[in-house]
């Protein structure tokens, strides 16, 4: 604080009315006045990456543990790549990853089937639950689509009589 | 092993991986034992999270066993009981050093504006989560805690988010003896919220959500006032007139994101993607707070943008307190609370589902059906 007051000494009344007490973070965050040390902390050891890790464009690098699970593959790895370039304030940077994740379930499926292995959608969406405890719900699922697919059979007829 | 794996919305399955290794050396490998399945999980299950890769493990509540250490690991060994915070902290940069756990700055390469998360997509870090046999812990020195003698796993499953949450929203609403609490949500996160809202001295608490099941559990686990928004007609109002036309002292948003009770927030929200998922919770909150108020949030939102009526936030001079919960900072109070019998937080699970059933568990807790409020996963070995 004093040092610092010697840098401000050209300010009429700087810092007159600075009250540490004025901390509205308080309990939840200690202040340890190390902030405008900014990012200089003395950093755990460092994981090398193994993979392709992208990192935010709002940081130097990587933080100190990584995670490495599923690094970016296929056209949804090229758009998160894309995205990466972008800094996380910019729609740039979360709308193409929106696009990723909905290519990515495709991808997902192109890989089920390759490995010979058809996906359980319904399982997977967890149709046992519910028709374990939602079977009105499922029947009027079904009700609502039978009838659906009755109304449209109905007017396609219609239509080739016409 | 087995794990949980994300195939995409709505789509979730039991599947082989690898067994996690140790990748630097203040790794764990820790052997699961249960895990719980999050609100926040369904901002995941929902696809609403950007950057939720396909065949991500989610799960970042979890207790185990500690397997494997790397070399630096000195504060556990192998065979040890713990808990795992749900945050990834280092405990040596400056926020962890300034007690925000959740905001650690080393655990997250993909984003700045989120610390590092266990099983939450790789915007918090992509890190595999514990709906699985074994889970990657880092910075084992830091976030596992023994699970103390005598303590029910349960309950030391809970202290992983549900119970600091819920402690956080109702220490960072700033309750002074008195004041009258208005908890927005009534899952796991607002119970506990509303249940710790009474050891900060609240003078009435009060809950909001749709759901008959779970207003009738928090009335009597909480003792508070609970009720339904669909019979209110407009909550704000309703709030305004049962505080003497007041309003509340702290409103606290433990929905988030998924909310319902707003056609305008569902519809741009949560079919169309416009905003970072439905702010009905908050809406509600900013504007059913007194002058002056305070409004904490706990309710996860996405990392783009929402409709919230900042003017009045303005106006009305709101102070808005939010975080993800820094477990790690609470754990030491509440292991306390627990322990007193203050806090009991094992009687809100209401289902144990084998891992093998992640489809079903998933989708029961997403739909509520069969009046679920917290879904446990036992993991097979265990
Ligand atoms: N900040 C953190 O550290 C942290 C930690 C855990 C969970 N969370 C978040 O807390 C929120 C709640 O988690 P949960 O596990 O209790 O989830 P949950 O889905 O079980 O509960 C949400 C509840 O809100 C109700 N609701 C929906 N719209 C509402 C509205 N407009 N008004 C009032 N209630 C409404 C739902 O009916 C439901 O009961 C989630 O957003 C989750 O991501 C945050
Ligand atoms: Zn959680
Ligand atoms: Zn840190």
């Amino acid at each position: 604080m004093i040092a610092e007051q010697e840098n401000y000494k050209h300010i009429n009344g700087w810092g007159i009315d600075a009250d540490p007490k004025n901390e509205p973070t308080y309990p939840i965050k200690n202040y340890t006045e190390d902030d405008h040390k900014r990012i200089n902390w003395d950093r755990p050891v460092l994981q090398q990456p193994t993979v392709e890790v992208l990192h935010s464009n709002e940081r130097p690098g990587y933080s100190a543990v990584i995670g490495e699970t599923l690094p970016p593959s296929g056209l949804s790895g090229k758009l998160r790549r894309y995205a990466f370039q972008f800094s996380e304030s910019s729609y740039g940077h979360w709308l193409p990853l929106l696009l990723a994740d909905r290519i990515n379930e495709l991808e997902g499926i192109a890989d089920d089937l390759r490995n010979g292995k058809i996906p359980n959608i319904m399982a997977e969406r967890g149709w046992n639950a519910e028709w374990k405890y939602n079977r009105l719900g499922v029947m009027r699922k079904i009700a609502v689509g039978a009838v659906a697919v009755g109304v449209i059979a109905a007017l396609c007829k219609l239509k080739k009589r016409s | 092993m087995q794990a949980m794996n994300y195939r995409g919305p709505f789509r979730v399955r039991i599947e082989n991986k690898p067994t996690p290794e140790i990748l630097h050396p203040n790794d764990a490998v820790v052997r699961v034992t249960r895990s719980c399945i999050c609100g926040s999980d369904l901002h995941l299950y929902h696809g609403m999270v950007p950057d939720t890769r396909v065949g991500t493990t989610f799960g970042h509540e979890f207790i185990g066993v500690v397997e494997e250490i790397g070399p630096s690991v000195q504060n556990l060994k192998v065979g040890d009981q713990v808990l795992v915070p749900f945050n990834i902290a280092c405990g040596q940069c400056a926020f962890c050093k300034q007690g925000l756990y959740g905001n650690c700055h080393e655990s997250n390469s993909m984003a700045t504006a989120v610390g590092g998360i266990f099983g939450y997509s790789h915007t918090a870090g992509g890190f595999d989560g514990g709906q699985a046999e074994y889970v990657r812990v880092p910075y084992a020195d830091v976030g596992p805690t023994v699970i103390p003698e005598g303590m029910d796993h349960d309950d030391a499953l809970l202290l992983t988010d549900v119970v600091p949450t819920g402690y956080q929203a109702a220490e960072m609403a700033g309750i002074k003896m008195g004041d009258t609490v208005v908890v927005f949500g009534a899952g796991p996160v607002g119970i506990m919220a509303a249940k710790c809202a009474w050891l900060f001295g609240a003078g009435r608490v009060i809950v909001i959500d749709h759901l008959e099941y779970r207003l009738e559990f928090v009335r009597s686990y909480a003792q508070c006032e609970a009720y339904n928004f669909k019979s209110l007609e407009d909550p704000v109002l309703f709030i305004k007139k049962t505080t003497d036309w007041f309003g509340a002292d702290v409103c606290i948003d433990a929905v988030g994101s998924d909310a319902c009770g707003s056609a305008l927030h569902t519809i741009t929200g949560k079919k169309l993607m416009l905003q970072a998922g439905a702010a009905t919770a908050l809406h509600w909150a900013v504007n059913a707070v007194k002058k002056g108020g305070i409004v904490s949030i706990v309710g996860v939102y996405g990392p783009t943008d929402n409709l919230v009526p900042i003017g009045n936030v303005v106006n009305k001079g709101i102070t808005i307190r939010a975080n993800q919960a820094s477990v790690k900072r609470l754990l030491p109070r509440l292991i306390e609370h627990v322990q007193a019998g203050r806090l009991n937080p094992k009687e809100i699970i209401t289902h144990r589902i084998p891992l093998e059933e992640v489809s079903d568990a998933y989708h029961i807790f997403s739909a509520k059906l069969d009046n679920c409020i917290k879904p446990v996963l036992i993991t097979g070995k265990a």
